[in-house]
C-alpha cells in the first residue's frame, strides 16, 4: 500500500505502461489503431504493443511489411480522414527510408492545410544504445526530430510518465513523435535499468507536455537529461552529494515543447549547468539547452555550461569502444570537476 | 516450401571435386556459424548475430557462378556470403566479437563488415538498403565495360521495401548486369511470408518491368549452380538484370534474441529432416561413390580446424583501441 492513495502499488516497466495507456485509449476511442512490423502476433521487438492484439484483433492492431514508407504514409492520410493512427518505426535509426512521409507530410499538413486538417497520430519509435549494435541500431537522434517543425518529441525516463505521456499523445490533435529508449523498456534480453520500472496507477491519466520534472533538488549544479540520461544524472547526484555537492536533476519529458522555463529557474538558483545527452554533441539537445540559458540570462552562470555528450562519431560495435563513448556518472562528476576549477 | 523442380533435376552434371567442394564450403559456413552461437551464449559476441544455418546452399551455389570482376552484397544475414567470397574466417569472427583484427577493425560488427579485395560489398543493417546499392555496383560495371555481374542479395521481408523497385526499374531501363537474389527463407523476423505479401511468388516480382525471374530449389546447391551459371550469363551477355528466387529456410531464431513462437519445432524439424542442404550432398557424395569416407572425414577436420582457429584468434585479437574512435569517419588525406 503506498501512503497517498491507499492502493496497492503496481510497478510498471515502460514497456507495459505504454500499452496500457494504448489499450485504455482503444478501448474508448474507436479511432485509434496500430501499425507496425512484428507489433501484433509478436507484441513488438521492445514489448510495448504486447496484449493489444489479443484485445482488439488483427483488424486494428497491425502487422505491417516491412515498408516504412508505405505504412507511416498511410497514418498519415488515415489521420487527414479523421483515424488515430499509432505506428511503430522499430528502431529511429530506420527513420531514413521513411523521413519524407515523417517529416515532410506528418509535420506539414496541418501547416499547409492552414489548420484545415489534424494530423491526430503517434509515431513510436526505439532509441539508444549500449548493447553492441553499432551504428544502424543505436542512435538517438533525438535533436534530428526536435529540430523540425510541426511535430511534438517526448521521451519518457519512466513508466508513469510514459503511461501518461502516452495517453496525452494518443488525444493529441498533433503528430507525436514517441521516443523509447531500448535500456529503459525493462527487455531482459537489452539488460535494463531498475530506475525506470515504477508504480504506475490503473486508471487512465494524462501528463502535459512542455512541462519538464525536478526529480531531484538540489542546490549546487543543475544535471538536466532525458530518457536514459535522467538515470544517469540522478547516479551522478548521489555520488556528488557523498562529497557534499547538492544536485539538482530535471528530467526533460518532452522535447518539443520544451520547458525552458524550468530550466533557466534552476540555473538561476544553482548557477552551474550539465546537460546529459545520449544524442550526438554537436548540433544538437546539450547545445540547444545550453543556449537556452545563456542567451536568456548569462549573469546567473558561476562557471561555463558543461555537456555530456555522445562524441560525433558513428556508434562502434565494440563494446569497449561503446562504453567509451556512452554519457555515465563517472562523466558526469567529472564535468562538474571541470566547473569547480573554473 | 522448397520443391525439387524435376526440370532442374534433369540437367545436373557435375563432378565429384565440385560436389566435394560445396559440402566443405557448406559445412564450413555451418560449423562456424554454430561456433558463433556458441560464442554469443558465452558472451564474446554482443548486438544482433544472425546465423545463415539452413540457408547455405543459396550462396554457395551461386558463387560456382562467380568469376573475377564480379561482385557480392547482402544484407545483415551475410556471414555464409563472406565465408563463400572467400573472406578469412579469421577477420570475420574477429569481427564478431568486436576486436581489431575483425574486418572493420571492431566497429562495425557482425551486420557491417566488407572487402573489396574479394568483391564483398556488405553487410548492410538496413533491410532492403543493398538493392539499390548493389544496382550502383552493377552500374559501375557495365559503364565500366567489364564482364561483372553483381549478385544482390536480399530476404522476403525486404522485398517489399519501395527502394526494392525503384532499383528494379533503373536497372531494367539501363541493363544493368545485377542478379536479384531473393533468399525467401520463409520469415522476416517473426512474419511468414504470407502474413506480409500479396503474391508471395517473389520471382514474379519483377514482372511489370519486364525482368525475368525464376524460382529456384535453395536447398539443392546443384540446383542453384544452375541457376546461377544461366542467370549470370544473361547478365554478361547484356540481357539486363534477372531475379532468382532462392526458396530456403532458416533454422535458427531470425537473430539469437528470437523467441521463435510464430512457427512449429515440427516444421523445423521437418525442413532439417528432409531437406537439409549439407545432408542432401553428403548423401550424394555417399550413395553414388564419388568419395571415399576417409575423404570426408578429412573434410570435416579440416573444417573444424579453420573454424577452431577463427574462433581463437577472435578470442585473442586485441580489443580496439578507443583512439580509433575518430579515425575512418571521413578518408583521411
Ligand atoms: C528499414 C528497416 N526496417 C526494419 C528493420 C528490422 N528488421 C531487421 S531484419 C528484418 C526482417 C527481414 O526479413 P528478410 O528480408 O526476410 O530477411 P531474413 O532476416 O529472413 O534473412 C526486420 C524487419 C530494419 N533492419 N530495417
Ligand atoms: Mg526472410
Amino acid at each position: 500500500m503506498t501512503e497517498q492513495t491507499g492502493r496497492n502499488e503496481r510497478r510498471l516497466t515502460i514497456a507495459r505502461a505504454m500499452a496500457e495507456a494504448v489499450a485504455q485509449e482503444m478501448r474508448i476511442d474507436p479511432r485509434v489503431f496500430l501499425m507496425g512490423e512484428d507489433i501484433a502476433t509478436l507484441g513488438g521487438v521492445f514489448g510495448n504493443t504486447r496484449g493489444l492484439v489479443e484485445e482488439f484483433g488483427p483488424e486494428r492492431v497491425r502487422d505491417t511489411p516491412i515498408s516504412e514508407t508505405a505504412f507511416i504514409g498511410a497514418a498519415v492520410g488515415a489521420a487527414a480522414d479523421g483515424m488515430r493512427p499509432v505506428v511503430e518505426l522499430m528502431f529511429v535509426d530506420f527513420f531514413g527510408v521513411c523521413m519524407d512521409a515523417i517529416y515532410n507530410l506528418m509535420a506539414k499538413n496541418i501547416y499547409f492545410s492552414g489548420g484545415g486538417i489534424k494530423v491526430p497520430m503517434v509515431l513510436m519509435t526505439s532509441t539508444g544504445g549500449g548493447y553492441s549494435d553499432a551504428g544502424q541500431h543505436s542512435q538517438c537522434l533525438y535533436a534530428t526530430f526536435a529540430h523540425l517543425p510541426g511535430m511534438k518529441v517526448v521521451a519518457p525516463s519512466n513508466a508513469y510518465d510514459a503511461k501518461g505521456l502516452m495517453t496525452a499523445a494518443l488525444r493529441d490533435d498533433s503528430p507525436v513523435v514517441y521516443m523509447f529508449h531500448k535500456g529503459l523498456q525493462g527487455m531482459g534480453w537489452l539488460g535494463t535499468e531498475p530506475g525506470a520500472t515504477v508504480d504506475v496507477p490503473e486508471t487512465s491519466y494524462t501528463l502535459p507536455f512542455g512541462q519538464a520534472a525536478v526529480v531531484r533538488e538540489g542546490r549546487d549544479v543543475t544535471i538536466v537529461g532525458l530518457a536514459m540520461g535522467v538515470h544517469n544524472a540522478l547516479k551522478a547526484a548521489d555520488d556528488l552529494a557523498r562529497r557534499g555537492v547538492s544536485a539538482e536533476v530535471i528530467d526533460l519529458r518532452t522535447l518539443v515543447p520544451l520547458d525552458r522555463d524550468t530550466i533557466r529557474r534552476s540555473v538561476a538558483k544553482t548557477g552551474r549547468l550539465i546537460v546529459v545527452d545520449e544524442d550526438y554533441h554537436s548540433f544538437g539537445v546539450s547545445g540547444e539547452i545550453i543556449a537556452s540559458v545563456v542567451e536568456h540570462d548569462l549573469r546567473g552562470l558561476k562557471a561555463p555550461p558543461q555537456r555530456v555528450a555522445y562524441p560525433d562519431v558513428p556508434i562502434p560495435f565494440s563494446r569497449p569502444m561503446e562504453q567509451f563513448c556512452l554519457p555515465n556518472p563517472a562523466k558526469i562528476v567529472q564535468a562538474f570537476d571541470r566547473m569547480a576549477q573554473a | 516450401m522448397a520443391k525439387k523442380p524435376a526440370a532442374d533435376k534433369a540437367r545436373q552434371s557435375y563432378t565429384s571435386e565440385e560436389v566435394l567442394k560445396y559440402y566443405r564450403d557448406m559445412l564450413l559456413i555451418r560449423r562456424f556459424e554454430e561456433k558463433a552461437g556458441q560464442l554469443y551464449g558465452m558472451g564474446l559476441i554482443g548486438g544482433f548475430c544472425h546465423l545463415y544455418i539452413g540457408q547455405e546452399a543459396v550462396v554457395v551455389g551461386l558463387q560456382a557462378a562467380f568469376k573475377q570482376g564480379d561482385a557480392v552484397i547482402t544484407s545483415y544475414r551475410d556471414h555464409g556470403h563472406m565465408l563463400a567470397c572467400g573472406m578469412d574466417p579469421r577477420g570475420v569472427m574477429a569481427e564478431l566479437t568486436g576486436r581489431a583484427g575483425g574486418y572493420s577493425k571492431g566497429k562495425g560488427g557482425s551486420m557491417h563488415m566488407f572487402s573489396r579485395e574479394k568483391a564483398f560489398y556488405g553487410g548492410h543493417g538496413i533491410v532492403g538498403a543493398q538493392v539499390p546499392l548493389g544496382t550502383g555496383l552493377a552500374f559501375a560495371q557495365k559503364y565500366n565495360d567489364t564482364d561483372g555481374v553483381t549478385f544482390c542479395y536480399f530476404g522476403d521481408g525486404s522485398a517489399n521495401q519501395g527502394q526494392v523497385y525503384e532499383s528494379f526499374n533503373m536497372a531494367e531501363l539501363w541493363k544493368l548486369p545485377v542478379i536479384y537474389v531473393i533468399e525467401n527463407n520463409q520469415y522476416a523476423m517473426g512474419t511468414a511470408v504470407a502474413r506480409a505479401s500479396a503474391v508471395t511468388e517473389f520471382h514474379r516480382r519483377g514482372e511489370s518491368f519486364g525482368i525475368p525471374g525464376k524460382p529456384v530449389d535453395g536447398m539443392n546447391v546443384l540446383a542453384v549452380r544452375d541457376a546461377g551459371l544461366e542467370a549470370a550469363e544473361w547478365c554478361r551477355s547484356g540481357k539486363g538484370p534477372i531475379i532468382l528466387e532462392l526458396k530456403t529456410y532458416r533454422y535458427r531464431g531470425h537473430s539469437m534474441s528470437d523467441p521463435a513462437k510464430y512457427r512449429s519445432k515440427d516444421e523445423v524439424n521437418k525442413m532439417k529432416a528432409e531437406h537439409d542442404p549439407i545432408d542432401q550432398v553428403k548423401n550424394l557424395l555417399i550413395n553414388e561413390k564419388l568419395v571415399s569416407e576417409d575423404q570426408l572425414k578429412e573434410v570435416d577436420r579440416e573444417v573444424k580446424a579453420i573454424v577452431q582457429d577463427s574462433a581463437d584468434f577472435a578470442q585473442t585479437s586485441p580489443e580496439p583501441d578507443p583512439s580509433e574512435l575518430w579515425t575512418d569517419i571521413l578518408v583521411e588525406a
